[in-house]
């Protein structure tokens, strides 16, 4: 894929630094909406979660963990579920728009892991945590990133098949029957989202580890001083 | 080929792409007071409206062997129902009005005369719990269709012997599993699973599964809908 990439003469010191432009814009901007339609969805599901904090029956009622309502968004069932059921279609949309662009303009090569990626999942894991040798950078996400961001699509995906599924268990039975019902879709959606916090967490990690250039890239789309060649 | 910029320009470019992300920032619109309960009730009818759109008039809720349904003893009755709204079985009857060529009082004796529907379904609280029961009554439909009851009227209104009340769409209303539920488990209702008569949906969540039937009404128009809806939780709430 082209990427477009620029050298910038800074006027006044003469200073000369590489930038390539690493974020489309559709990709931004979903990168942004979903941040804030993620932290609504997971505060408000914790809060429709402490309704009945148990994947058991509800007789006898055995709780799973009593989950702080500070740290849950909505108040009450109620306030949750409108919180829930208001955001979830602006996290649908952007996730529609997101995946559309990516497959449209090609984009999505920079992110999917595919298995020639495979092979460099291994060194990349020995390098962030156990001070193994920093492999080579060639291109924008090494194989672990693309192993961790195609990862994180797909559990957006189920994150929506597993909330339709408890949303909707009668009119899409079929996918509430695929996951072993009513009962189980509902666990399912609920380990969803912490695979989805796991994910977060790492991401955060990563993000500050990197620095103000890598942050400030999907602010703007340019990434000053890229650590592999520019094609 | 690489392009070549001066780092004024540079930033300039940066500037408008940050800019560019202001649409984001209108999400913060739900952040103020004023604007998020109007906003959170557009989107709480969005759903709604999604709702009534999923739903399949002849689409049936899955139903289950005996030997899945959930024992008796472990069927929840919400708290809210505990306590006991004093109905005098003896002189009980549904009070019929509205767009209906029957009006009229009716005896539990005139429900079990019309044709008798079992069935093991799926109960889902909007908690989160959910379980099998066994429900034996009279198909709604039935029912509506015994008191020549308008079926382009939009709703079906109905009181209890507490405070609940709720309100049906039409569609759901003659829905083949939805029933005027007078049995569970092969016995007649007890009281605190809504005795004498309640409804039974399996294509709706728990709440709009009303206990303790006193008042039924063909409608188009209605001045409350439903206990828990009219607190803020969705009106349609198909399953």
């Amino acid at each position: 894929m082209a990427t477009r990439s620029v050298v910038i003469t800074n006027v006044k010191t003469g200073e000369i630094r590489d930038a390539v432009y690493e974020h489309p814009y559709l990709v931004r901007l979903c990168h942004w909406l979903n941040l804030v339609s993620l932290f609504v969805m997971i505060g408000s599901g914790l809060q429709i979660f402490r309704a009945f904090p148990s994947f058991g029956p509800k007789i006898p009622q055995r709780d799973l963990l009593d989950w702080p309502k500070a740290y849950a968004l909505g108040g009450w069932l109620g306030g949750a579920l409108q919180w829930h059921l208001t955001f979830m279609w602006i996290y649908i949309a952007t996730g529609i728009v997101y995946l559309g662009y990516e497959l449209w303009s090609g984009n999505i090569r920079q992110v999917l892991f595919r298995p020639r990626d495979i092979s460099g999942v291994w060194p990349m894991v020995r390098h962030y945590f156990f001070f193994g040798p920093k492999p080579p950078v060639t291109e924008a996400y090494n194989p672990l990133q693309k192993q961790a961001y195609t990862s994180v699509v797909l559990l957006g995906v189920l994150s929506v098949a597993t909330g339709f599924a408890v949303w909707k268990p009668v009119q899409f039975s079929w996918l509430a029957w695929m996951m072993g019902g009513f009962h189980w879709a509902r666990l399912w959606h609920f380990l969803v989202m912490w695979a989805i916090l796991a994910f977060i967490f790492g991401h955060l990690v990563m993000v500050i580890l990197h620095g103000w250039n890598n942050f400030y890239s999907m602010l703007t789309g340019w990434k000053k001083d890229p650590e592999y060649p520019e094609q | 080929m690489k392009a070549r910029t001066d780092s004024v320009k540079f930033r300039g470019w940066s500037r408008r792409e940050v800019l560019k992300l202001a649409p984001v920032a209108l999400l913060g619109a739900f952040a103020i007071p004023r604007f998020q309960e109007p906003l959170l009730k557009a989107g709480v009818s969005f759903s709604d409206w999604a709702s009534a759109r999923l739903f399949r008039p002849r689409h049936l809720a899955p139903t289950f062997a005996d030997s899945e349904v959930t024992p008796f003893a472990r069927f929840p009755i919400n708290g809210y129902d505990v306590d006991d709204p004093g109905v005098d079985f003896d002189a009980w009857s549904l009070t019929v009005t509205g767009s209906v060529q029957k009006p009229g009082d009716y005896r539990l004796d005139q429900f079990r005369a019309l044709p008798k529907v079992t069935q093991n379904t799926r109960h889902v609280c909007v908690e989160g719990w959910d379980v099998i029961g066994n429900f034996g009554g009279v198909r709604l439909a039935d029912f509506l269709n015994m008191i020549g009851a308008d079926p382009t009227a939009r709703y079906v209104y109905v009181e209890c012997a507490d405070d609940y009340y709720e309100t049906l769409d039409m569609e759901t209303a003659l829905h083949p599993q939805t029933l005027l539920c007078y049995e569970m488990y092969g016995k007649p209702l007890t009281r605190e699973h809504g005795a004498p008569l309640r409804l039974t949906i399996p294509t709706k969540v728990g709440y709009k599964q009303a206990k303790y039937l006193t008042d039924l009404r063909v409608t188009n128009i209605v001045q409350r809908y439903g206990y828990w809806e009219d607190q803020g939780y969705p009106r349609f709430y198909g399953l």
